[in-house]
């Protein structure tokens, strides 16, 4: 199954926050970057139908907004997992072995950096340092971080999250 | 906030109220290291244990506090007791568990838990370790001591004191006369003079200014700055104002990393706070000086920690730099004159009004003044936040502060200044830290991370770690970056593959330096640095991958080799039946051996002998 074929699933509801947000930013100056933060809280992510609402509502060509997206690696074009598991690719998470971290996670669930699971359970990135290199080597899941993770602490961390 | 005198009493006021005070005659206040690491090792269970042991107990005379980083990662979570008329107890390694001996004992029965403190026969404080013996806290200096969500702590250490010192009874050139005397350059790690930077913007000519943050912390180890936001936001945002008084901007911008949501929301709470005490707005201190801030969020680009791409990105475009000259400060953002200091320059600009530039230009060395925030981590046993004068040598620390290298293992090199900077070998070791001595030798301070590295890590492979972000980062404006740090980084890969040659390291060299002369922005400019400076220091690990097809450190996968140790091998088989291609021979109860030329290197065989017999090399 290709990820970009996941059909667009945005309610109403979110689409009038959308609308709101706009409103907010209207008129301001550099308003696409905080636009955009806003509605991936809302969408979870920016598909190209919320792009168009923004570059019509912002006044903005598509092509900028589409160009600024793919520019940031914090918007994402694609659905993210349910739980969303980071591992910190920082030198400091590097030099204490957490290139080895991820390649055991992306056996685990059998997917590369930037996928997610078929079930839409788990998806994996490799972030860059989320600034706890005292805990190193971390991972996250959404906002729960995990320091000083060994390939063996793996099973104990997913167990949370498969049931 | 309309006047000195006012800022005055509510300081004298906080003082007593949150047992501030240091010659106080009672009331205990505990507080608990709830910065992002502190969080993540589990201070918020540890947080919610005191507050309820405290209230269970009835205890009225004891407050709870949250507080920023308190600077040991490896000890997290912390908590501190502060008691009248006595040295302070740092408790480490904190559990909800704890909490209710270190109250009945500590707090009730004043009886220190010296089991749970840092002190390894008596309880005794933080500042008492050789982890703080060098330490000197400019900068950090409300970090792990004031709540950062209550803008009346900061008051009370003699916060926005000095912004009204500037407004009042100081002219905008005695201001930028004083950043200029103090000797204090950029923390951002270009080191450029800061009040220079002020000057100019000072004497640019528009019809409006802005004065700008970078907070856009992006070196992979560093998090100085994350650090200071989530510890002591208004010591930026009264800097800020400082600076905007005196350059003549009503306008100011924080650029923040959106990968910090703790330090985003504990700066929206200080603007919103400094906004209702008329620190920040209009008339501010009754002077008519106006000035206001805003927060844009980054959105993950390590690019934009270049200014010109920072600024970019503020005006809401592609954070791609842009050549300089015109530099910010003639034509910044939106084509207007803008002031742009990274959070750690920020952070030390009050304590220089405050003081005085002497005061400030009395520590460091002839060139760096002041003191800097070191992100220390790696392979060192005190992983933490330091701040130390200008000058102190790597070997300080190393040993002294960081506690050497764990496991006894040997000191290999420091790497500074992430993607844009370089090692600094074992031999170099006695460097002192300053912009001009870590230039000398092919590094550079950098942001402040410094990362410790031991014989187990190649320095192959670290370049081509630094490459792989750079190419990842590269923004694609300039082909040098775009097309010359990919060309590195395929050398890198061919050289760890064990299919370098010696031509590959004259070709590596060549164009580390054609990319240095010819790309746009400082980030292309410095992306060869980690390549030029291990190949300067350790040539001979690159000649070891390219001539004798081996890895010194055993890191490079490709270039290792199994090998069965007869001597522990039982013969048991078990190996050979886990190897995918059947490269293990032998006979059952005599030692097996690995066929090389089929080996693939996956390293299946050692994960399952049970007798630790298969060695890798």
């Amino acid at each position: 199954m290709s990820i970009a074929t996941i059909p667009f699933k945005g309610t109403k509801e979110q689409e009038e926050k959308l609308r709101e947000v706009i409103k907010k930013h209207t008129g301001e100056n550099g308003a696409v970057i905080p636009v955009l933060h806003e509605a991936q809280d809302i969408y979870g992510y920016l598909p190209i139908e919320v792009q168009k609402i923004i570059s019509e509502g912002l006044n903005v060509p598509l092509a900028e907004i589409y160009g600024i997206v793919t520019f940031y690696t914090q918007f994402s074009l694609y659905p993210k997992g349910e739980y969303e598991v980071s591992v910190c690719l920082g030198t400091a998470c590097y030099v204490k072995g957490s290139g080895t971290i991820i390649e055991k996670i992306k056996e685990r669930l059998g997917i590369d950096v930037g996928q997610c699971t078929a079930d839409g359970k788990f998806s994996l990135n490799a972030t860059r340092c989320i600034g706890a290199c005292g805990l190193a080597p971390v991972m996250t899941v959404n906002d729960a971080v995990f320091g000083q993770v060994t390939p063996a602490d793996l099973d104990d961390i997913f167990a949370k999250y498969q049931a | 906030m309309k006047s000195l005198a006012e800022l005055q009493a509510l300081r004298d006021c906080t003082l007593d109220k949150l047992n501030l005070r240091k010659d106080r005659k009672e009331g205990i206040r505990i507080v608990v290291g709830m910065a992002t690491c502190g969080i993540a090792a589990g201070a918020r269970p540890v947080l919610e244990a005191l507050e309820r042991e405290v209230k269970a107990q009835k205890l009225d005379n004891v407050m709870v506090m949250q507080t920023g980083c308190i600077g040991m990662c490896r000890l997290e979570p912390i908590v501190e007791v502060y008691e009248p008329g006595k040295e302070k107890i740092t408790y480490v390694h904190m559990t909800a568990d704890k909490v209710s001996k270190i109250v009945s004992e500590h707090i009730i029965n004043g009886r220190p838990v010296a089991e749970y403190s840092v002190g390894t026969d008596k309880a005794q404080s933080v500042n008492d370790t050789v982890f703080y013996a060098k330490q000197k806290r400019v900068a950090l200096r409300n970090c792990g001591v004031i709540n950062p969500e209550n803008i009346d702590e900061y008051i009370a250490f003699d916060g926005y004191q000095a912004l009204a010192k500037a407004l009042t009874e100081m002219s905008r050139e005695d201001v930028i006369q004083t950043v200029k005397d103090s000797g204090l350059r950029g923390r951002g790690g270009g080191g450029f003079p800061t009040g220079m930077k002020w000057d100019f913007t000072y004497k640019a000519v528009g019809d409006k200014k802005y004065v700008c943050c970078n907070a856009d912390e992006g070196d992979p180890g560093a998090f100085m700055d994350r650090s200071v936001l989530e510890g002591d936001p208004h010591a930026v945002i009264e800097a800020m104002a400082i600076a905007g008084y005196a350059v003549g901007a009503d306008q100011g911008y924080i650029y923040i990393r959106a990968e910090y949501p703790i330090a985003v929301e504990r700066l929206k709470i200080a603007i919103g706070q400094a906004r209702e005490y008329g620190l920040l707005g209009k008339d501010i201190f009754g002077t008519g000086f106006n000035f206001d801030l805003d927060i844009r969020l980054g959105a993950g680009a390590f690019v934009c920690g270049e200014e010109t791409a920072l600024l970019t990105s503020i005006e809401g475009n592609r954070g791609e730099p842009r050549p300089r000259p015109p530099f910010p400060a003639v034509k910044g953002l939106w084509g207007k004159p803008t002031l742009l200091n990274n959070v750690e320059t920020y952070a030390n600009i009050a304590q220089i009004i405050l003081n005085g530039a002497d005061w400030f230009a009395s520590m460091g060395t002839e060139k760096s003044k002041g003191t800097k925030v070191f992100a220390l981590g790696g392979k060192i046993n005190n992983t933490g936040l330091v701040e130390i004068p200008m000058g102190t040598t790597l070997r300080e620390i190393i040993e002294e502060i960081g506690g050497g290298i764990p496991n006894g293992k040997k000191f290999k090199a420091a790497q500074t200044g992430g993607p844009s900077g370089g090692c600094i070998p074992a031999s170099l070791i006695d460097t002192p830290i300053d912009y001009d001595s870590l230039m000398a030798i092919g590094s550079m301070m950098g942001s402040g991370g410094l990362i410790v590295m031991d014989e187990d890590n190649c320095m192959v492979d670290i370049a081509k770690f630094f490459l792989e972000f750079t190419v990842d980062e590269s923004c694609g404006k300039c082909s040098p970056c775009r097309i010359g740090t990919k060309r590195l980084l395929e050398i890198l890969t061919k050289i760890t593959d064990g299919k370098g040659t010696m031509e590959d390291l004259d070709k590596l060299e060549n164009l580390c330096y054609a990319i240095k002369s010819s790309a746009l922005c400082g980030l292309g400019q410095t992306a060869p640095n980690p390549v030029l400076s291990t190949l300067r220091y350790f040539r001979d690990e690159y000649e070891a991958h390219v001539k004798d097809k081996k890895c010194p450190a055993h890191v490079c996968k490709a270039l290792a080799q199994y090998k069965i140790n007869p001597e522990k091998c039982k013969g048991c088989s078990l190996c050979a039946r886990q190897c995918p291609v059947n490269a293990i021979s032998g006979e059952i109860k005599s030692p097996f051996v690995i066929d090389q030329d089929k080996c693939i290197k996956c390293g299946a065989c050692q994960s399952t002998c049970k007798f630790g017999a298969i060695d890798k090399e």
